[in-house]
């Protein structure tokens, strides 16, 4: 199957800001891509110009659609869910089924109602009687029954407790994701997504400052705890961070040989919320 | 279409207070008012042992033979007005539905976000701000008309019982009336509506798709600036600019032809000399000339204009 996303010298200026910086990367089907950067890093700019929602500069191929030109038509193969509580408030249950049901031609009523009929929602609710948790329920269920090739999530578990996070990714992992679907996600809750993702991009300040699958960052960063007297020497291997624990130093490297590190101490996979950090040193200073 | 007659029912069920529940409640409100003044009546009438009963049944038929032809005829507009009157009444509430409708209408999505929501969908912004034209000009009215209907005959029954109580059987002058021609009219009203309608509808919604926030001001405030500020032109004099006419063409146009009945100024010898000739006069046989007024189509050709300019908005105004 071909390139589901392919985007080339993306930009876009806010009055203030650069958002996108000349942007380029390429997603595959069948992958999960986690999109994470800092606070006004350009990770939304990115999703609504994927999604036709903003105008842009440069080249941008969504399944073969260009968003700018083909936002309806490129929309009956995309879905998304744009943090919680965009669902209208006003809407019942019943409703929204409905509605979606005769405007989405890929959506499968029973799925959906199979999804519900897992929740505590009632069909005459109202999106405003409901708490945050059970709307993004409620959306997940109207998305997850749709056949699309491509669900962008931004932000989709903010301000939930960890029950709705852990079961709103496992529903996604168990009943929704296959090889034929590509899910893009972005997320401040990196130790939530770590485990699903196949692929990590970072982005800051507009830029991506990091595109890669998961098993080739694990081949790349490698972090050691080193004891203090050896400490020197990793220096010297130019670690891309360091931090101390328990009189003990951790040093990340990106890019050097492993066996040299496994001599200077414990070798580990780094986290990707340590990776994170790293990166986006001195974003906000 | 499918697609479409969901978009507008969507539109119902979002607004329901304002469609269906508003003219509901007016019309039960001018029920009541309407019993209440009855029984005021009675009541009043008892106490001054005023008695209107006529007797008997030969009574009535002594009153049929009064009524000459022509007579006849004017108890039957004067039925029929009844008939109209909360109609009319609600059509003036319903005004003020629309309006602030169309103000809303593309703007409290984008407020709330659920903007994000509705364009997750595979459907056309055109579609979308075609469905907000047509639940403003179509479905609302017609809703207002059906419930405005239904009050009026109502209240003729209302009227019938209250007076047959006195053993005058009205239900013979109830034939006089026309509950037919009053539907055929109200409900063929309703595309003049929609034509009229539509250039206050489209500055609404261009406005609502466009304004930052409060819609409201911008909508109102522009055209009345614009108008004082010709008006202090005029009193410099140094421009020669109608003022009464930009008030009345431009202004009045796209701020109050949202109000039902506004065409009837557009059409000549409106009125006449006895209800039945002012009621026909009213009626959509003569009404329908104003369609060959060219200001009514200017005003259509301004809104197609402003209605294109809110489908631009909707589609790239990116603040949500």
């Amino acid at each position: 199957m071909s390139t589901v996303i392919t985007a080339s010298g993306l930009s876009k200026r806010y009055k203030h800001t650069q958002a996108l910086d000349n942007v380029s990367f390429q997603i595959e089907p069948g992958r999960i891509v986690g999109l994470i950067g800092p606070n006004g890093a350009g990770k939304t700019t990115a999703l609504k110009a994927i999604l036709g929602l903003t105008d842009f500069s440069g080249e941008l191929k969504v399944l073969g659609f260009d968003p700018r030109q083909q936002r309806d038509k490129l929309m009956g193969e995309v879905c998304f869910i744009a943090d919680v509580a965009v669902l209208p408030r006003w809407i019942k249950v019943k409703e929204a089924v409905d509605f979606v049901a005769n405007v989405h031609p890929r959506f499968d009523r029973r799925k959906c109602e199979a999804f519900l009929a897992r929740t505590k929602l009632t069909p005459d609710q109202r999106v405003r009687q409901m708490s945050k948790g059970m709307i993004v329920q409620l959306h997940l269920a109207l998305v997850m029954a749709i056949d699309a090739r491509l669900l962008i999530l931004d932000e989709p578990t903010l301000g939930l407790d960890i029950l709705y996070r852990k079961q709103f990714y496992q529903s996604l992992l168990e009943d929704y994701f296959d090889e034929n679907k590509t899910i893009v996600v972005t997320t401040h809750q990196v130790e939530e997504v770590e485990h699903i993702l196949t692929d990590l991009m970072f982005i800051r300040d507009g830029k991506i400052v990091l595109d890669a699958d998961m098993d080739a960052i694990g081949e790349r960063f490698i972090e050691v705890m080193v004891n203090a007297d050896r400490a020197d020497v990793a220096r010297q291997l130019k670690p891309v961070d360091e931090r101390q624990v328990f009189g003990k130093s951790i040093f990340l490297f990106d890019g050097v040989e492993r066996a040299r590190l496994e001599s200077l101490g414990e070798v580990r996979r780094p986290s990707v919320s340590d990776l994170f950090v790293a990166t986006m040193k001195g974003t906000y200073a | 279409m499918k697609t479409f007659y969901w978009l507008v029912k969507r539109e119902l069920w979002e607004h329901r207070g304002g469609f269906l529940w508003t003219p509901i409640i007016v019309g039960g409100v001018f029920l009541l008012l309407n019993l209440m003044g009855i029984i005021t009546g009675e009541v009043m009438g008892g106490r001054h042992g005023f008695n209107i009963t006529l007797g008997s049944s030969n009574n009535m038929n002594l009153l049929a033979r009064a009524l000459d032809q022509q007579s006849m005829a004017t108890v039957g507009a004067g039925l029929d007005m009844v008939m109209y009157s909360p109609t009319m009444i609600i059509g003036m509430v319903l005004g003020f539905v629309v309006f602030f409708y169309c103000l809303g209408a593309l703007y409290d999505d984008r407020r709330d976000r659920s903007l994000l929501f509705w364009k997750s969908l595979p459907i056309s912004d055109t579609a979308t701000v075609l469905s907000k034209v047509v639940a403003a000009t179509v479905v609302a009215p017609l809703i207002a008309i059906i419930v405005g209907t239904l009050t009026g005959i109502l209240m003729l029954l209302m009227f019938a019982i209250a007076l047959s109580l006195h053993g005058v059987s009205v239900w013979h002058l109830l034939t006089l009336s026309h509950p037919f021609q009053v539907i055929a009219n109200l409900v063929g009203s309703i595309p003049l509506y929609v034509v009229w309608a539509l250039p206050t509808v489209g500055w609404l919604l261009l406005c609502s798709a466009w304004s930052r926030s409060k819609p409201f001001l911008w909508a109102v405030v522009l055209p009345v600036a614009v108008g004082i500020v010709i008006g202090w032109f005029n009193l410099l004099g140094t421009v020669d600019v109608q003022n009464s006419w930009y008030w009345r063409h431009v202004v009045g146009r796209v701020l109050l032809s949202v109000f039902p009945g506004g065409w009837l100024t557009q059409v000549q010898n409106i009125g006449g000399d006895d209800p039945a000739e002012v009621l026909s006069s009213l009626g959509v046989m003569h009404t329908y000339a104003v369609l060959g007024s060219p200001n009514i189509w200017i005003g259509v050709a301004a809104a197609a204009a402003m209605l294109a300019g809110a489908i631009w908005f909707r589609r790239w105004r990116d603040d949500s």
